[in-house]
């Protein structure tokens, strides 16, 4: 775009209060967690990073996290078709409720999960009979990223389903295909960016979840812990240097999922044709 | 979220009219049965559960829980830093997307995806940054102690670390939207002689106005309610640095739940406020928007 004459008033004072602001608050105190580790040697921090309790909270987080993310996508594109498709009694009451996670403090979720769940708890009492313990385990953790990650789903594919063009599933149907052969090749194509976009919303989501997990998780060390409850740990015995080690770890896959979801981003709205 | 503000004409009927674009009622009534069953596992009852604790050992019990001196020290830390945080994350967040949205410039793309960084950094690293910057063992940390300022384990490091979180709230939901309204308005109004703020005042703001709120509300709702990052900075002390999610935590570790239910569910009747406001607000960008008219014409 070439350069012309601005006639608003007001670029630079608000451009200036934007980046003094954003690098005051968010880009110098993430940049001291690059500073402060770096008195790590390589193979120090490797050791920090990669002893086995921290090993075990990874695998725990990142694969509770992905399995959370999968179960949010399918239930997630349920609802979100249901609340676009079909009228039924008390929609607008559930679709209201959908973003209830992104409302309800992490804190309140995690007493009120543990509670439903717990051995006597309304649904714990009936999984116990059949062997299954859902608090103080890792499914407990499954749970509680579940709940998290449900609106990132519904969020990111109801707008995309809203603005599907009517005449391609009455072209489909013309030419014979039945409703399932018409979701699976005219409208999951379309869906599959905004869907991958909302997994991994759900799935980054999740592996930076604190609040809502540790109360249901139990923290059993190598069982139950989450990988954001090592740094807390590493912090209460005053060792800095190896929660800054995890805490880096950590930020390099935000990095990494950011771009990612910037990238799935675009490609919606390249596919769908709507503005992010 | 920016798309949450979308007005909402009810979709299902024009898909449920024809054949081409409705599934067999069988279908139709398995799919609504499994999605809302879920629905109810996962989000209903969880909500209903709080409400249910807290009241368990009866209303005198709830409110004495309430009115106990720390839980209003907790309630009353939790309004001061939602209190700091909301208005100065609301300033950033109209600037940043008045430069943003109607400027041109290189690297805005950057500087958008800088501004979403508190949503993808976890709560627990939003705490140790300023616990390694204004902690004792940190950057600043000596010559704090020798001017005799706290900032972490006290009510500033509170404050910053909610700050930081609710940080791209108010951008996020504003950049959107006024890049969608372009800047003609604003561009007429200053040829015809208003100067900036008059500009903004009776232009933009106006065109704004429901994205505005409905960004401070979900900001105010996330102030209020963070746990991981205060937990981080707070250093727990009772009746001082304690927010009303860390009181919670306490109570509940002391096997004290309806009490501690009985403030969640403070925390719990906040955030059903919050999604009315939004429902609300929603419902009004959708009556004075862009889209009111195709509302009035659909099927």
């Amino acid at each position: 775009m070439a350069r012309t004459t601005r006639v608003l008033p007001g670029f630079g004072p608000a451009l200036g209060l934007t980046l003094t602001w954003l690098s005051i608050i968010v880009l110098l105190p993430l940049a001291s967690v690059f500073l402060k580790a770096s008195n790590l040697s390589l193979v120090e921090f490797w050791d920090v990073v990669t002893a086995p309790r921290v090993a075990a909270s990874y695998r725990l987080s990142f694969g509770a996290s992905l399995a959370a993310a999968a179960i949010n996508a399918v239930f997630g594109l349920m609802l979100a078709w249901c609340l676009v498709r079909y009228r039924f009694p008390g929609k607008r009451l559930v679709d209201a409720l959908i973003d209830l996670p992104f409302a309800l403090p992490t804190a309140v979720a995690g007493i009120a999960l543990t509670a439903l769940y717990a051995r006597n708890g309304w649904i714990g009492q009936w999984l116990e009979p059949l062997g299954i313990q859902v608090a103080f385990k890792p499914l407990g953790v499954l749970v509680a990223l579940v709940f998290i990650g449900l609106p990132f789903v519904v969020r990111t594919v109801q707008p995309v389903l809203e603005d599907f063009d009517l005449e391609h599933e009455e072209a489909a149907a013309s030419l014979g295909a039945g409703r399932w052969q018409t979701f699976r090749y005219v409208i999951l194509p379309v869906l599959l960016p905004a869907l991958l976009t909302g997994f991994t919303l759900a799935f980054a989501r999740a592996v930076g979840e604190y609040g809502s997990v540790i109360f249901i998780a139990g923290n059993i060390p190598m069982v139950s812990e989450i990988t954001p409850l090592m740094i807390i740990t590493k912090l209460e015995q005053y060792d800095y240097v190896g929660a800054t080690a995890v805490a880096e770890v950590m930020l390099l896959i935000s990095f990494v999922l950011l771009l990612l979801i910037n990238g799935l981003q675009a490609w919606t709205a390249k596919r769908t044709g709507r503005d992010r | 979220m920016a798309t949450a503000l979308r007005r909402r004409v009810d979709p299902a009927a024009r898909f449920e009219a024809r054949a081409a674009t409705r599934e067999a009622p069988w279908v139709k009534w398995a799919l609504l049965a499994v999605a809302l069953a879920f629905f109810t596992l996962f989000l209903l009852m969880p909500l209903i559960a709080v409400f249910i604790e807290a009241l368990r050992k009866g209303w005198e019990t709830y409110f004495s829980a309430l009115v106990e001196p720390d839980a209003l020290a907790s309630i009353r830390l939790t309004l001061l830093a939602a209190g700091i945080a909301v208005p100065l994350n609301l300033v950033f967040g109209v600037a940043a997307a008045w430069a943003i949205a109607k400027f041109e410039f290189r690297g805005k793309h950057f500087l958008i995806t800088l501004i979403d960084l508190p949503f993808s950094v976890s709560p627990v690293i939003a705490g140790l940054v300023y616990v390694l910057m204004f902690g004792a063992q940190g950057w600043f940390g000596p010559w704090l102690a020798a001017h005799d300022i706290k900032i972490v384990f006290a009510v500033p490091g509170i404050v910053l670390a909610t700050v930081f979180v609710t940080f791209p709230f108010v951008a996020r939901e504003l950049i959107p939207l006024m890049q969608a309204q372009g800047r003609e308005e604003e561009e007429a109004a200053v040829v015809l002689g208003a100067n900036g703020w008059l500009t903004f005042w009776h232009v933009t703001l106006p065109n704004i106005r429901w994205g505005l709120l409905y960004g401070v509300i979900l900001c105010n709702a996330r102030a209020m309610g963070e746990f991981g990052a205060v937990s981080v900075v707070s250093g727990h002390i009772r009746g001082e640095t304690n927010t009303m999610p860390l009181h919670v935590e306490i109570l509940y570790n002391e096997y004290q739940f309806a009490a501690a239910f009985a403030v969640a569910s403070l925390l719990a009747l906040l955030a059903l406020v919050t999604l009315g406001i939004k429902t609300w607000v929603e419902r009004n960008a959708a009556r004075s928007g862009p889209g009111a008219q195709d509302e009035a014409t659909a099927p």
